[in-house]
């Protein structure tokens, strides 16, 4: 599902002397349906710069990411919000969203995008809220005002409502208490029973064994180690 | 998927100076695309050019008319281009007085446009207007106010829903939160984001506030010195910026 060939990154610098950092070269990868791998190493090894490249987000210099065909790394930007929208789900760390609008409608957008009906969607919203024990009274308010755990929350109800058959989880459990870190895991075991391929950076030890199949240290990828 | 819009070679000078140059790329249909870059960068003589109301130096503006022609709209005869504007195409000017008739009732203001596409039926341009004052969050009970007596935003709202009453397929937008606080940004960029995707609506939007492009646009043309430095998916060009000018942009910003 997730193809990653001899994919390399360098950040450029102009207006720091133009100081070139080489922090990836020859990165493979390569996640089946229903596997989750957990990305490892460092703080600083690479691991949320390989998760933002899958993503689009970050340009490689080179190499190939290939996600249910589409390949990342040459992708025009209608062809990777496509694939966003329909394919490839990310959870990251920080709830990003439009002021003034409702938990429930935040949670419920990813399946609206996706011609799933209003009604159908926000009952899935709401099945998902309430399994993250997010108090009801809070739905009808914009998340901007939530507690940070809150947030993280929402912002996990919101990447697991519609069933993407790709997932990047960006420290899924990190701050939750015991019952909502259980809820999340059984999230992620639900969607690696439907078939999802996951790639996932998790803190939490207990939690990666929990859930992943295999660990990639991401440090053999990081130029300059070696050396 | 055919484009919407394709821009060819479009350049513009001011004597000897540079407006824009070699301007290149297509628009697809639904699609956002925001031009950001300084005051002087180019990017509202681009906006200009494209929208009919400078005349390029260089350069083809092509359209893809309703019968699924692509048409320049730069070589088509003044009267063409004026349907155009009233009927597939809006621009939701920076200072809302540009775009509204001032001493024009707010409902007048909207069904104005109706009428110029041929609208005849008081009853029904009257209910349209009505319809679209609610959707741009605007009370019934002030259609027959003068824009005059609404306040920045109020002004603001009722340029788009003059623009968009016809069902324009490209929306072209000059600062369209230039000048208001950040409350009533807020609302309008909600608004706005709502009534693209409801729409499908195909726009591109010139600003200097990289947070608007951040919530709006689907991707990012930067401009420096009226040249196109950097080009790609917004949340790319701004996370990861490639060339110096857009990191030294990105960077300057200021956190909350």
């Amino acid at each position: 599902m997730i193809e990653i060939k001899n994919l390399s990154k360098t950040f450029t610098l102009h207006n720091q002397g133009g100081v070139v950092i080489p922090v990836m070269d020859a990165a493979e990868l390569s996640v089946a349906r229903g596997e989750c791998v957990a990305l490892t190493g460092a703080s600083g090894a690479g691991k949320s710069t390989l998760m933002r490249m899958i993503y689009g987000n970050y340009l490689a210099a080179a190499g190939s990411i290939v996600v249910d065909g589409v390949d990342v790394v040459t992708a025009e930007p209608r062809e990777i919000l496509a694939l966003r929208r329909e394919v490839l789900g990310y959870v990251s760390q920080f709830l990003r969203v439009v002021p003034r609008v409702p938990t429930l409608d935040v949670v419920a957008e990813p399946l609206l995008a996706v011609g799933v009906e209003t009604e159908a969607a926000r009952d899935r919203a709401r099945d998902l809220l309430a399994r993250l024990n997010i108090p009801e009274r809070l739905w009808s308010l914009s998340p901007t005002s939530f507690s940070g755990g809150e947030q993280q929350r929402v912002n996990i109800a919101r990447g697991f409502a519609h069933s993407y058959p790709a997932m990047l989880l960006d420290e899924p459990t990190a701050s939750l208490d015991a019952a909502n870190r259980e809820t999340v895991l059984s999230l992620i075991e639900e969607a690696k029973a439907r078939g999802a391929a996951i790639v996932g950076i998790f803190h939490d030890e207990a939690a990666r064994e929990h859930v992943c199949d295999r660990e990639i240290d991401v440090t053999v990828f990081t130029p300059g180690v070696a050396a | 998927m055919t484009p919407l819009l394709k821009v060819e070679n479009i350049s513009k000078f001011y004597g000897h100076r540079i407006g824009c140059k070699d301007v290149n790329f297509d628009l697809y249909p639904g699609e956002v695309m925001g031009i950001v870059g300084e005051s002087g960068s180019g990017k509202s003589t681009l906006l200009n050019c494209l929208a009919g109301h400078l005349d390029p130096d260089t350069g083809e503006v092509l359209f893809e008319m309703r019968d699924g022609a692509m048409r320049d709209t730069v070589t088509m005869s003044e009267p063409e281009r004026r349907m155009l504007s009233r009927t597939d195409w809006a621009f939701v000017h920076q200072h809302a007085r540009d775009g509204l008739r001032m001493n024009v009732s707010a409902g007048g203001n909207v069904g104005e446009r109706l009428m110029a596409v041929g609208a005849r039926h008081y009853g029904h341009i009257r209910e349209e207007a009505v319809d679209w004052l609610g959707r741009v969050e605007i009370s019934e009970t002030r259609v027959d106010d003068r824009p005059t007596q609404f306040s920045g935003g109020m002004q603001q709202r009722l340029q788009i829903a003059r623009n968009l009453v016809t069902g324009p397929r490209l929306v072209f937008m000059d600062e369209p939160t230039g000048g208001l606080d950040v409350s009533v940004q807020a609302r309008l960029l909600d608004l706005l984001r709502g009534l693209v995707r409801e729409m499908g609506l195909s726009a591109i939007i010139v600003t200097h506030d990289l947070a608007v492009v951040r919530l709006l646009a689907d991707r990012l043309m930067v401009m420096k010195d009226g040249h196109v430095v950097e080009t790609g998916l917004t949340d790319q060009v701004l996370d990861d910026p490639q060339h110096a000018y857009t990191q030294l942009l990105v960077s300057s910003v200021l956190q909350v």
